[in-house]
């Protein structure tokens, strides 16, 4: 697990100027320390835009809650244009993915994490495509693994809750299995109930934002090359491979919302199974 | 010039190779999702908004072993 730990923990920042072809490397990742260089709590880039959509989150977030419950104290019954965009967002979440999956007493029960989860991976997601900021707050593995851990934590919890020791029983020896076979089916019902999903759950969204990243650097940083640096014929690439980043940038915005609406998802459907009645 | 000679020959990372290798199944796999989901909602349409959350569903749950063969050349390489 110390490899793993390297990832986490910030490198060195490897800034090498000059002509020819800079491809991107994991480097990218770890930019220079802006504050609190050499203490824990050293701040870079990442972690300035983490605090900006944090603060993003709270401001936008507390400005709908006045505005609902100011239109809820005038008996108001047609929302403006801002309170519409709050009621559609938080409906998403409510409507379409805990109500859905969970029925209305869970769903609710459970809504706040949901749709904690929800704007938070869509707010650090989208900072990736967004100009000047260039990254997304989800591309190191730390944020991805405490919204993983709360997820992991939330559905046990529900769980046990609900049926106490059974849940365990229940997903470590499903019902319906010939006794003999629980030598091979309680290990990896273990592996992929208790390891695997968290481990999937942080690993694909930092792993999305991190290929989704990689990939426009590649494409403007050979743009800028072959523009500014190739020359004759060559030039005539750069439209091309601008094009690529243009297209993918696109597609970058179409990761932010799936991924978001993925480990939602996920969440809310591990929530299920280990609510769902034994069979 | 044998199979030895041959791999002895090819440098570069193997990390890359592996990642194309990890690439295949679940690029196979998120086409069968995709391919079975078109299918089921052309026979039944009415049920397009149900089998879509599915197919998201199955989708990430392929995806998630691309995504770790590219996570391991970080965790497991030099």
């Amino acid at each position: 697990m110390v490899h793993a730990l390297d990832l986490i923990s910030a490198g060195v920042a490897a800034s090498t100027s000059g002509s020819g072809f800079e491809a991107p490397s994991i480097n990218e990742f770890y930019p220079q320390a802006v504050l609190f260089a050499g203490t824990p709590y050293e701040m870079n880039r990442i972690m300035l835009i983490r605090i900006l959509v944090t603060v993003l989150l709270l401001v936008v977030f507390s400005l709908w809650a006045g505005k609902f419950k100011k239109s809820a104290a005038e008996g108001k019954l047609v929302p403006g244009r801002f309170q519409l965009m709050g009621e559609i967002s938080l409906d998403f979440v409510r409507k379409s993915i805990a109500h859905d999956q969970l029925g209305k007493v869970d769903g609710d029960r459970f809504l706040p994490l949901l749709t904690t989860i929800f704007f938070t991976t869509l707010g650090m997601n989208i900072t990736g495509i967004i100009p000047s900021l260039n990254i997304a707050g989800t591309s190191l593995i730390g944020l991805p693994i405490v919204m993983a851990v709360a997820a992991y934590v939330t559905f046990i919890f529900a769980g046990v809750k609900k049926h106490g020791a059974g849940f365990f029983k229940a997903s470590l020896f499903p019902a319906g299995v010939p006794a003999a076979f629980y030598i091979l089916v309680t290990p990896i019902e273990f592996l992929s109930t208790f390891i695997l999903r968290p481990v999937t759950l942080a690993l694909r969204l930092t792993m999305n934002m991190i290929a989704g990243h990689l990939l426009l650097v590649l494409c403007f940083g050979a743009t800028q090359f072959f523009l500014f640096q190739a020359s004759g014929g060559f030039k005539a690439f750069g439209a091309g491979t601008f094009l690529f980043g243009f297209i993918f940038t696109l597609f970058e915005i179409l990761v932010a919302f799936l991924q978001a609406y993925v480990f939602t998802l996920l969440t809310t459907v591990y929530i299920q199974l280990a609510l769902a009645d034994e069979h | 010039m044998d199979v030895t000679n041959i791999a002895a020959g090819v440098s570069g990372s193997l990390g890359v190779i592996g990642y194309g290798l990890a690439a295949v199944g679940p690029g196979v796999g998120v086409g069968l999702v995709v391919s079975k989901t078109i299918e089921s909602i052309a026979r039944q349409p009415e049920l397009a908004a149900r089998l879509q959350v599915t197919m998201w569903l199955g989708i990430a749950f392929t995806e998630a072993l691309a995504l770790i063969g590219l996570a391991t050349p970080f965790i497991f390489g030099a």
